[in-house]
C-alpha cells in the first residue's frame, strides 16, 4: 500500500495542474476560433467557449501515462484508451451536430479496449448477496456501462458547472467504495478523475467561462464507467450516479425513444423575467430533474445546481453505505 | 422539504437495486442449462440474459409507477 502514495501523489498532482494550466489558453484559442455558444440562461448575449473536452483528455492521459509507468496494468491502459475514444466521440459531436444514434454507437465502439486488454472480471457483485458469474452476458454489461455513464453525465450537464461539480462527488465516492474494497491500485487509478473534474470545475462553476462539451462530458462519464468496470463496482458506481441516471430515465419516460435532446422542440424550464428557472405550464414538454426540481417554486441557475449536488452528495452517501455493505453476507 | 420526493426517489432506487441484486443472485446465479455440449455457455447467457432483461424492464416499470405516484401527487404533472 505505501508503496502506491508516491505514484497516487503523482499522479493526482500532474491531473490537476495539467488541467488547471491547459484550460485559460484554450478559452482564449475557443475565443479566437469564436467557438462559443449562448448562455441560455444569462441576461443579453452571454457567450461561453467549448468545448472544454481537449483540457479534460490532456489531464486524463498525463496522469494515466504517469500511474502506467509506475503500476504497468492493463487496466490503466482500458482506463486510458476507452475515455480517449469516448473523447473521440465527443470532439466529432462538438463539431458536427450528429444523429441521436451516433453517441450510444461510438460509445459502444469505446468499450473495446476493455474487453482487448481483458480488463474485466465477468462477476458481477452485488451488496448482501454476493456475485453471480455471467461470462458472456457481461460482455453486454461492459458496453451498457460506457454506453449508460457516457450519456448521463452528458445530459446532466444542464447548468453552470453542474457536470464537473457533479463528477467530483461521484468519482470521490467511487474512490472511497474502491479504497474500501481494498482494490487499491484501481482506487489510485481513480483519483485523477476527481482530480482532473476539481480541476475544470474552477472555470465551469457559475458564472461559466468555458463549457466542456460533448467531448469533455463523455469523457468524464465514459472514464468514470471504465474505472468502474475495470474495479468490479459497477452497481457501486450506478448508485452515486442516481440522480443523472433519473435524469435519463425521465428523459426516455417522456419521450420513449433514444433521441438527442438538441432534437426536442418543447422546453421542459422557462426563465422569469428576473432569470430564474420555473416550470414550463406546456403539458406536451418533457419531464426533467430541472423541472422537478423548480416545480414548485422558480430557482437561479446556481440554486438549482445546489440542489443537484446535494442530490449528488445524498447518492455518493448511500453508494459509500453499500460498499460497506459488500463485505457482509446474508 | 421541498425536496423531499426526490431525495424520496433516489432512496427508492436504491432499495430496488438492492433487491434486484438479491433477485439476480438467487434467480440467475443458479441458472445452468447442460447438454448442449460446446453451446452450453451460450444458452446459459441467453437464458440468463432473457432473466434480466424482463428483471430490468420490471424495474422500470416499478420505478415508472412510482415516479407518477409520487410527482403527479407533489408537482401536480
Amino acid at each position: 500500500m505505501t508503496e502506491l502514495i508516491i505514484p497516487a501523489v503523482v499522479s493526482c498532482v500532474v491531473a490537476f495542474f495539467t488541467v488547471y494550466f491547459m484550460t485559460p489558453p484554450l478559452i482564449k484559442y475557443l475565443h479566437k476560433k469564436n467557438l462559443a455558444v449562448k448562455d441560455i440562461h444569462k441576461p443579453g448575449d452571454v457567450m461561453i467557449v467549448r468545448p472544454g473536452g481537449p483540457a479534460i483528455i490532456a489531464g486524463i492521459i498525463t496522469s494515466e501515462i504517469v500511474l502506467y509507468a509506475f503500476l504497468q496494468m492493463n487496466e490503466i491502459l482500458a482506463i486510458l484508451i476507452t475515455s480517449f475514444l469516448a473523447f473521440v466521440v465527443g470532439y466529432v459531436d462538438d463539431r458536427k451536430t450528429m444523429g441521436g444514434w451516433f453517441k450510444p454507437l461510438g460509445l459502444a465502439l469505446a468499450a473495446l479496449p476493455i474487453i482487448f486488454l481483458g480488463a474485466y472480471d465477468s462477476d458481477l457483485a452485488f451488496p448482501l448477496f454476493g456475485a453471480v458469474q455471467i461470462p458472456i452476458l457481461y460482455l453486454a454489461i461492459i458496453f451498457f456501462m460506457i454506453i449508460i455513464t457516457g450519456n448521463t453525465i452528458n445530459s446532466i450537464d444542464i447548468a453552470n458547472g453542474v457536470a464537473s461539480g457533479f463528477m467530483v462527488i461521484a468519482s470521490i465516492s467511487l474512490s472511497a467504495a474502491l479504497f474500501i474494497l481494498q482494490n487499491y491500485e484501481i482506487a489510485i487509478a481513480s483519483l485523477p478523475l476527481i482530480f482532473v473534474s476539481l480541476a475544470f470545475y474552477k472555470y465551469h462553476k457559475i458564472p461559466s467561462q468555458i463549457f466542456p462539451g460533448d467531448s469533455g462530458a463523455l469523457t468524464l462519464g465514459v472514464m468514470y464507467g471504465a474505472i468502474a468496470i475495470v474495479g468490479q463496482v459497477e452497481v457501486i458506481a450506478a448508485i452515486a450516479l442516481l440522480p443523472a441516471i433519473l435524469n435519463s430515465f425521465l428523459f426516455l419516460a417522456s419521450v420513449k425513444k433514444i433521441v438527442d435532446h438538441r432534437e426536442l422542440n418543447e422546453k421542459p424550464v422557462e426563465l422569469t423575467s428576473d432569470f430564474k428557472l420555473k416550470s414550463t405550464k406546456n403539458k406536451k414538454a418533457r419531464i426533467s430533474l430541472v423541472r422537478l426540481i423548480v416545480a414548485n417554486t422558480a430557482l437561479s441557475e446556481k440554486e438549482v445546481g445546489n440542489v443537484i449536488f446535494k442530490l449528488a452528495l445524498f447518492s455518493a452517501g448511500l453508494a459509500i453505505i453499500t460498499a460497506f455493505m459488500m463485505e457482509i453476507r446474508i | 422539504m421541498m425536496h423531499g420526493p426526490l431525495f424520496g426517489f433516489l432512496f427508492l432506487m436504491w432499495v430496488l437495486i438492492i433487491i434486484g441484486g438479491a433477485i439476480a443472485v438467487i434467480i440467475l446465479g443458479p441458472i445452468s442449462i447442460s447438454g448442449y455440449g460446446t453451446f452450453d455457455p451460450w444458452i446459459n447467457s441467453i437464458v440468463k440474459g432473457a432473466v434480466a432483461i424482463g428483471l430490468s424492464i420490471l424495474w422500470v416499470l416499478i420505478l415508472a409507477k412510482m415516479k407518477n405516484l409520487i410527482f403527479r401527487k407533489t408537482f401536480n404533472f
